[in-house]
């Protein structure tokens, strides 16, 4: 018996390879026919007046400017907020750390953020920026809310890319007189930074286009104006997307889909950009 | 100068270290938070009436059951999907596909990570749902199906891309070990490759499966939102909802302080202690693999 | 002739246990080359590490002992460990340029001092280039990476950059274990010169190298200084048993 498969192990393999790639291509075909299909039932609603005009008719037409808008506020107040500590906190992580109990308990606590529901998220932001501190429902509250999601992203890949670089680097520089700070400033940092680059856009692509989140900390269905400070509530992309699909009766489905092609262009953009960083980096890398 | 580059230094270095500290502030903060609102739950709704059958809030029906059973039967769906797609995908990469083909695929997987969850409920009530309702003749799209072939395809990404990293560790020697006792490659992989991963592999589930529980919108969106209990191999084709759907749903409802306001709180404190668990699940077997591997290695 | 460092009963032990130095006694000349040499774990690469303070950065469990430089104990925690680095530099085994141009890695550890003018920094760059005998080779496109150099060119601009501090004592471990004859040929002609104005202590990569350049040699072996004398007659006629078996091959 183990003869005869012995004999046909070459067509097991052509079989099993077979399979195998079809698995592969079953997985990525939709992903690019989803990108394709939405290409071309929204293509037809972007026009210049859907992109820098306000909703009129219950939603039902006109532009999605203030969602755009609002989308661009949250992406900048989540970025001003969990970029620095971010950073900081990956830099503690690399250089500066040892292994101790108390550094297992951030890595645990780390990979925990990482894994806590979006909608928790949510729940998390009312109870202490909307409710306790009082920032009402806002864009202060919902880009805070945003941060503390992001900042798990950010900091392992910053993690990532900073531990990538040489220790040689680092011995050479404190032996010529460096201080840790030093190098990391002018060595370490320096280097791993198209590698932060790249996990921060990954990270803001996330949040950009996040829906949970900001149901209760800052997204409102319908504002005549443009936010004009933090503490107003504002429209965003992913949330008109949702409202305009669920809870619009009559709603033209040309509009549903022009709005999801935008928000899926925004979150492609910063994909984009992200890659090439990437893989500019890495050909012109120094070691 | 070299004294005020120090002092500089120093206050830069103190600034780091408590950004180090701030990701256990903001778990224990997270965690404090969901249970000063919901721990009063226990004591407004009694512990009988939280596993009843019903949950219906307004009148005063708190049973989460029906709720955890709706996550479970989602996720598990999921799972059923993201498990194959992903690992196949991942084995696929690593293992089988030509240098171009990867430098493809991969971010074509990366790609389907970056979609909004809410794009893809989107997609499914005005694609996928119908298409299931006329396919598998239905009263309705929205089922439990639905929500796990969706959820499945968001988790994909998250397994394959940690399996890859697995299957792409696994040393080169053990592979070329194989083939020189003359296996063949499709042999080498399911009996020495996939093995060797085993325990990246096995994270790269797990934390695909984190992901699908902790899934809102899409689930929200196309799962039907009828909180009965889905307990029969049947739920699959009738709508059901998940604990995330009932929070997102009904948190926009409640009066600040109610009952209803603190179960729904209870609720995310579940949600977050469960995927505490699965994590920290997660990161011990990477854990006692790597001491493992080192020991063998060493 | 002074002793320029004076090393008094070192003893040094990593925090895994391995006990890298046992008592080691010694002194430096001002001025010369001293070869520190023998078989692997023999706490050569450590003794180095100790006089510029880059043990620091390692886990050590228990040191004591003292090394006096120009009189003052370089062990001490109050002294300037920073000033120290600069005075005691080191080429280290391969050869790590940064990810640089050839002009700032030079210049990177004056700019650190703080010094800012373009004057004083060109002068240093063709200065320690000239000294480490790669002038010739590189002036004309200082601003290149440094990494688009070969592996020799880049051990000279490693041995420049320490050279660009001024330091007084120059430390090397097994400087050319990855070169050729040519390069390793070019380094041991700087060396040759540099000793006329510094310190030079070397761990060469091989015992032939120790006889060609050495004035002083100390042998060590397993953390303990056997035997210390003058390097022509150290090589030839050893007084220590251990150190001719090593010398003549008999182990190693």
């Amino acid at each position: 018996m183990k003869y005869i498969f012995a004999r046909n192990r070459h067509l097991v393999q052509r079989i099993g390879f077979t399979s195998i790639t079809l698995v592969a291509f079953a997985t990525v075909i939709p992903i690019v026919a989803t990108v394709i299909y939405i290409l071309i039932k929204g293509g037809p609603a972007i026009s210049l007046e859907f992109l820098s005009g306000f909703p009129h008719d219950g939603m039902r037409a006109g532009g999605i400017l203030p969602a755009i808008i609002g989308t661009l506020y949250l992406t900048l107040g989540t970025a001003i907020f969990s970029v620095p500590l971010g950073i900081a906190a990956a830099i503690y992580l690399s250089e500066y750390a040892a292994d101790t109990p108390l550094t297992r308990t951030i890595r645990i606590a780390i990979i925990n953020l990482a894994g806590i529901p979006s909608v928790v998220y949510g729940l998390f932001g009312l109870g202490l920026f909307v409710l306790f501190l009082k920032f009402g429902t806002s864009i202060l509250a919902a880009s805070l809310t945003l941060s503390i999601m992001t900042l798990p992203v950010i900091i392992s890949t910053a993690e990532e890319s900073l531990r990538s670089v040489p220790q040689a680097f680092r011995t050479v520089s404190i032996s010529l007189g460096a201080t840790r700070w030093q190098t990391i400033r002018r060595i370490v940092l320096k280097e791993a930074l198209p590698g932060i680059l790249t996990g921060v856009i990954l990270g803001l692509e996330r949040a950009a286009g996040e829906t949970a989140p900001i149901l209760f900390t800052g997204a409102a269905f319908f504002l005549p104006r443009l936010p004009g400070s933090p503490f107003d509530a504002t429209m965003a992309l992913p949330y008109h997307l949702f409202v305009i699909s669920t809870q619009v009766p009559e709603m033209p489905i040309k509009i549903q889909y022009g709005t999801a092609l935008v928000l899926l262009f925004f979150v492609l953009t910063m994909n984009l950009i992200a890659t090439v960083i990437r893989s500019r980096a890495r050909a012109k890398r120094q070691w | 100068m070299e004294k005020s580059l120090t002092w500089r230094e120093f206050i830069i270095t103190r600034l780091i270290q408590t950004s180090g500290y701030s990701a256990i502030v903001f778990v224990a903060l997270i965690f404090f938070f969901l249970i000063r609102e919901g721990i009063p739950t226990l004591g407004e709704v009694d512990m009988s009436s939280l596993f009843n059958l019903r949950w219906y809030p307004i009148e005063d029906y708190f049973g989460i059951l029906p709720l955890l059973t709706g996550s479970l039967i989602v996720t598990v769906g999921a799972g059923l999907i993201a498990v194959p797609f992903g690992i196949g995908t991942a084995v696929y990469i690593s293992e089988i596909a030509p240098r171009w083909m990867r430098e493809i695929l991969k971010p074509l997987v990366e790609l389907l990570g970056g979609l909004p969850s809410v794009v893809l409920g989107f997609l499914g009530i005005l694609v996928l749902s119908p298409f299931i309702r006329v396919f598998l003749d239905l009263p309705t799209g929205l089922t439990a199906l639905t929500g796990s072939i969706l959820l499945g395809g968001i988790a994909v990404p998250t397994v394959v891309s940690v399996a890859e990293d697995a299957l792409d560790a696994v040393p080169r020697a053990y592979r070329e070990g194989a083939w020189a006792l003359g296996a063949t490659r499709w042999q080498t992989i399911w009996r020495v490759t996939l093995p060797a991963a085993k325990s990246g592999v096995l994270t790269a589930v797990m934390l695909g499966v984190g992901r699908a529980i902790g899934e809102t919108m899409t689930v929200m969106m196309v799962t039907g939102n009828a909180p009965v209990l889905a307990l029969k191999l049947g739920s699959l084709f009738s709508p059901v909802r998940t604990m995330t759907a009932t929070i997102a749903a009904e948190m926009g409802e409640v009066a600040n302080g109610s009952t209803h306001y603190h179960v729904l709180f209870f609720i995310g404190m579940v949600l977050f202690l469960i995927s505490l668990g699965v994590n920290i699940a997660a990161s011990s077997v990477v854990f006692r693999a790597k001491k493992r591997a080192e020991r063998i290695l060493s | 002739m002074v002793d320029k460092i004076v090393i008094e009963n070192l003893s040094l032990q990593y925090s895994d246990g391995t006990e890298s130095l046992r008592g080691v006694s010694l002194g430096i000349h001002q001025n010369a080359v001293t070869v520190l040499f023998g078989p692997a774990g023999g706490g050569k690469s450590t003794l180095l590490r100790c006089l510029n303070r880059l043990n620091d950065l390692t886990e050590v469990k228990a040191s004591s002992g003292r090394i006096m430089i120009d009189g003052e104990n370089i062990l001490d925690p109050s002294i300037d460990v920073i000033a120290l680095r600069r005075k005691v530099g080191m080429v280290f085994a391969r050869p790590v340029v940064l990810p640089l141009s050839i002009r700032e890695n030079l210049t990177y550890g004056l700019e650190l001092a703080g010094e800012k003018r373009r004057a004083k920094l060109d002068e240093a760059v063709e200065r320690s280039l000239k000294l480490a005998a790669i002038w010739e080779e590189v002036h004309d496109r200082l601003d290149d990476p440094a990494i688009a150099l070969s592996g020799g060119q880049q051990q000279r601009i490693c041995l420049a950059r320490v050279l660009a501090l001024q330091p007084e004592i120059i430390l090397l471990d097994e400087p050319t274990s990855g070169l050729d004859p040519i390069s390793t040929g070019k380094v041991e002609a700087a060396l040759v010169e540099l000793k006329k104005e510094y310190t030079i202590i070397l761990v060469p990569h091989s015992v032939q190298q120790a006889a060609r350049t050495a004035d002083h040699a100390a042998f060590f072996l397993q953390g303990e200084l056997i035997e210390y004398g003058e390097g022509k007659s150290l090589f030839t006629a050893p007084k220590q048993k251990r150190t001719e078996d090593y010398v003549t091959g008999r182990f190693g």
